[in-house]
């Protein structure tokens, strides 16, 4: 592939990723999470899609993105708040912002209407925000927390207090701690920004040039640029490739902090960086007679946060009445209560500590700063804590990207190697070695070992159905405005595990299945508010593992299955006689017939006849199942049980016509060996045998798969009862069951063709093949008596 | 002269001659990914009687052409001594099923002769071509027509 094309494919790979974590961040927010990680989370996302956008040249993309993160951008500055209909904006934005990923990613064009439409109310929010900035701001909105606040590395030299810089770092390590932002303590604009930027490492080798973005912050007003080379290590300690340098810059000008920031946008995630607004207004009167030179500065850095105090002040006020909690120990506590943090930040963890003991000895003959620390303390600590609890995803262990194909060989060459152990171990074993011998023993851990790679492997291939999962809630948004109702959509078991093969194929089922609940399922606002229900409806999408399969469910509190009219529809349209009499459960499912459909109206969601009948089949052909339960006006709930996996299956091997067999174990009820006074022909040939004073057809599977001619007497053989999944029961009538085991499913349709009966075909501990019986196909094939299958010559 | 010369090496190729019976057969070299001798396979249930069935190829799952019987020659029941030729058709791998393998042919494309008329339907359908070598007939197998009809490939 030509390179750029391949940065390119990993782009859109990458942006795949951040739509996720997009949307999920847009979803919590919806549910109200206005923490500021998650604003981020989110503003990140959608700033990198844009920053990739930008590299390729995908101009509409950019110009959409652009828009998006400038409302993120508010949000995340505290100037917008989240609201419902902010969220809801936001999630439609994000739809927008997949279709224009996804159409260029495919070279395709967005629908323009609906992005121009998108801007206007993304604008909107801006516009709307801004307005309400010029209002009165006094609620003091926390969430404008940076990211890249909290404990940052700065040098913090107290015995120096020549230079600016440990000035503005006390004071943001002040603000960090407090977690106050100053702007949204002070409403009144002030005149200039301090801003520390610390370049790291992996700035440079992107090659980004600290230069170029000094010389960008330059633009915006008066800037006073000084240098912290004091990191630069003596020559011959110097690393090429490290970062050492350090700029405080002072900018002059009314500039907001957004602009400011917006500078630094291609590099914020590879520098520390503080942005700090300069209060000329400076709280000169917190600042106390200081006895030394380090409380000084100390007592400097408080003065420097004035706007933090101000806000703390007047909180401590509020509970004045309270005496002041011990401030010495506390400090001391919350150093613990941080994070385990990297070498580089312990350091400023400690200056925390040691600053707020030195605020606290100086302030003891000031009330007023007494107050401030254990005030600051008291904040310290939730946000060590928040950061210790929003670290525990974030670490999570470091994944590698790999191509699906390296997998899967890997995984058939540890079939092959579970096959090739086990014909070493039969072939021990007939060449007459003790069990006991040194070699059967070394076998017997090989055996273990193996099995081990195997579950290893195969949990190579288990993923989380939430790549699945997460495709939902737009699909329900979209359906619901289309058809005009209120759903919320609740999901659980995201993270339930199911191999690969078996996620690709849920889309579909699932898909279907909530559009089914919504457009039939649920009501309309008007008729859920007279049925005394919220407008609102619920959906609720869940994944959990049950007995060795993993079940998908989707459940509405809609209005049920209005079974009178099934029934009558069922009639009408001849798929059921007009006095059959039927449980609620069978005429529930008469929903799965082909064919039927309840829509009034044929919908352009669902409907069209291919319903559910479709979903049914399609599980099936996974080895699936799926059933329906409903309750008149309380709502219906589907269930569909699939394999984990569809690379193994676990069978009965048998034999039948000197052939080996395996028999899905799925589908097998009972075996029995029958007796000759059980089994009666009907007709010429058929034979139907009485189990429990239920007669069900006897088929001879090697007469039905063509190896032989004459049927077996059915008292020298086995009969294995076996459930299709149609329901149809059937008794399979074999020589012998050799037993139970785990087979790896080959397909014969690589190399061959589909053979009917035959599902799949596996290779047994001899090494040779067998053949994996398709049981639905035998007991259909009997039940509808389909003409002999001729035998195909080509030519 | 050089072009005639550039042109011949263009068209060479290598195929590997085979026996059916006392008949010679010849596929692209190219084609063959291994010849393994021959391991009694699994039958497939409502296959023609050219399927011999399917063996274990380190884990793939290899549909046996009896090449013989597909060409409508006699057969005789596969022994020890037979081999099976692995050959890639498109994306499929299958195993042709032959009497011996015989030879490595080196020669160009210009010495294939067409099929000629008298031969049956059933030979003109898997044989491209017929050429001579060293006083003996060696026919070219279309591999492409050797699997059965897929009921896809029907319609």
């Amino acid at each position: 592939m030509d390179p750029f094309e391949s940065i390119k494919a990993t782009f859109f790979q990458e942006c795949e990723e951040l739509l996720t974590d997009m949307e999920s961040g847009l979803l919590a927010m919806e549910q109200g999470d206005d923490d500021s990680e998650t604003i981020n989370a989110v503003f990140r996302a959608v700033h990198s899609v844009k920053g990739g956008a930008g590299a390729f040249g995908l101009e509409e993309l950019i110009r959409f993105a652009h828009v998006f993160e400038t409302v993120l951008d508010e949000m995340r500055s505290g100037k917008l708040h989240l609201t419902d209909e902010v969220a809801k904006v936001l999630l439609r934005a994000s739809d927008v912002l997949a279709d224009h990923v996804a159409a260029a990613r495919s070279g395709g064009s967005v629908d323009e209407g609906r992005t121009v439409g998108m801007i206007a109310d993304l604008q909107a929010l801006i516009d709307q925000d801004r307005a309400a900035e010029l209002g009165l701001n006094d609620d003091g909105d926390p969430n404008a927390g940076e990211e890249d606040f909290g404990f940052v590395p700065v040098v913090l030299s107290l015995d120096e207090p020549t230079a600016d810089a440990p000035e503005v770092d006390v004071a943001a390590l002040m603000a960090a701690a407090a977690a106050e932002p100053a702007e949204a303590a002070n409403p009144v604009a002030a005149p200039g920004w301090r801003i520390t930027f610390r370049p790291k490492a992996e700035m440079y080798a992107k090659a980004n040039e600290a230069a170029l973005v000094l010389r960008e912050l330059a633009r915006l007003g008066e800037v006073e640029v000084a240098l912290d080379a004091d990191a630069v290590p003596p020559l011959d300690q110097l690393s090429a490739e490290q970062a050492y340098l350090t700029w405080t810059i002072r900018l002059s000008g009314d500039k907001s902090e957004a602009e400011v920031r917006e500078v630094f946008e291609f590099v914020e995630d590879d520098c520390e960086l503080e942005v700090t607004r300069e209060g000329e207004t400076a709280a000169a009167d917190v600042a106390t007679p200081a006895d030394d030179d380090a409380s000084a500065s100390a007592v400097e850095a408080a003065a420097a946060a004035p706007l933090d105090l101000d806000a703390l002040l007047a909180r401590v006020a509020g509970s004045a009445e309270e005496p002041a909690p011990p401030a010495a120990p506390e400090p001391v506590a919350a150093a613990p209560a941080a994070p385990p943090a990297p070498p580089a930040q312990a350091p400023a963890n400690l200056d925390v500590v040691g600053l707020i003991a030195l605020a606290e000895k100086a302030s003891q003959d000031h009330a007023q700063t007494q107050a401030v620390a254990p005030k600051v303390e008291q904040k310290a600590e939730p946000k060590a804590e928040a950061r210790a609890s929003a670290g525990a995803p974030t670490a999570a262990t470091p994944t590698i990207r790999v191509d699906l194909d390296r997998v899967d060989r890997l995984i058939n060459a540890v079939g092959e190697l579970v096959i090739q152990q086990a014909m070493l171990s039969q072939r021990v074993f007939e060449s007459g070695l003790a069990r006991s011998s040194d070699v059967a023993l070394g076998l017997e851990d090989l055996e273990l070992l193996t099995r081990e790679i195997q579950d290893s492997v195969m949990a190579i291939r288990a993923q989380p159905v939430k790549s699945v999962f997460q495709r939902m809630p737009r699909l329900v948004r979209e359906v619901a405005d289309m058809v005009g109702k209120k759903v919320r959509l609740v999901m659980d078991g995201e993270n339930t595990e199911v191999d690969k093969t078996v996620i690709e194929r849920l889309s579909d089922p699932i898909t279907h299945m909530l559009r089914n609940a919504i457009d039939h399922g649920l009501e309309t606002p008007e008729e859920r508010e007279a049925g005394g229900k919220a407008a609102e409806g619920t959906v609720r999408l869940a994944a959990l593992h049950r007995g060795g399969r993993i079940v998908i469910e989707v459940q509405d509190d809609g209005r049920g299955i209005n079974r009178p009219r099934v029934r009558g529809i069922a009639v009408s349209k001849g798929l059921i006689a007009e006095d059959a009499v039927l449980s609620d459960d069978e005429i529930d499912n008469l929903i799965f017939l082909p064919g039927f459909s309840t829509a009034d109206v044929v919908s352009d969601i669902s409907g069209r006849g291919v319903g559910m009948d479709v979903v049914k089949r399609s599980i099936q052909a996974l080895g699936g199942r799926i059933s329906i339960t409903s309750e008149p006006g309380k709502g219906s709930k589907f269930s569909m049980s699939l394999p984990l996996t569809l690379a193994v299956l676990d069978g009965m091997v048998v034999s039948a016509a000197d052939q080996t067999l395996v028999a899905p174990l799925s589908n097998i009820v009972e075996s029995l060996t029958p007796r000759a006074e059980d089994v009666h022909l009907i007709g010429g040939r058929d034979a139907v045998i009485c189990i429990r004073d239920t007669f069900v057809p006897l088929i001879d599977v090697g007469v039905a798969l063509g190896f032989r001619d004459t049927p077996l007497p059915p008292a020298s053989g086995v009969a294995v009862l076996v459930e299709s999944e149609g329901g149809g029961k059937a008794a399979l009538l074999v020589e012998a069951i050799q037993g139970q085991r785990q087979v790896v499913i080959k397909s014969l349709e690589a190399n061959y063709q589909h053979i009917h009966g035959v599902a799949a075909a596996t290779i047994l501990g001899d090494g040779r093949v067998a053949l994996i019986l398709d049981v639905d196909a035998l007991v259909t094939t009997s039940r509808r008596k389909a003409p002999r299958i001729e035998k195909r010559m080509a030519v | 002269m050089t072009d005639t010369v550039t042109q011949g090496v263009a068209q060479r190729r290598e195929l590997i001659a085979f026996r059916i019976g006392d008949q010679e057969f010849c596929v692209d070299i190219m084609s063959v990914r291994e010849i393994r001798g021959w391991a009694p396979a699994t039958p497939l249930p409502r296959t023609p009687s050219f399927v011999k069935g399917v063996i274990n190829l380190r884990g793939a799952v290899l549909p046996i052409i009896d090449l013989g019987a597909r060409l409508g020659l006699s057969t005789s029941e596969p022994t020890a001594r037979h081999v099976i030729m692995v050959v890639h058709i498109g994306e499929r791998t299958i195993g042709l099923l032959v009497d011996a393998v015989s030879d490595i042919i080196n020669m160009s494309d210009d010495l294939v002769q067409p099929t000629p008329d008298v031969a049956s339907d059933q030979v003109k359908t898997f044989v491209k071509g017929l050429f001579a070598l060293d006083g003996r007939m060696v026919s070219l197998i279309a591999l492409d027509r050797v699997l059965p009809e897929t009921e896809a490939e029907a319609a």
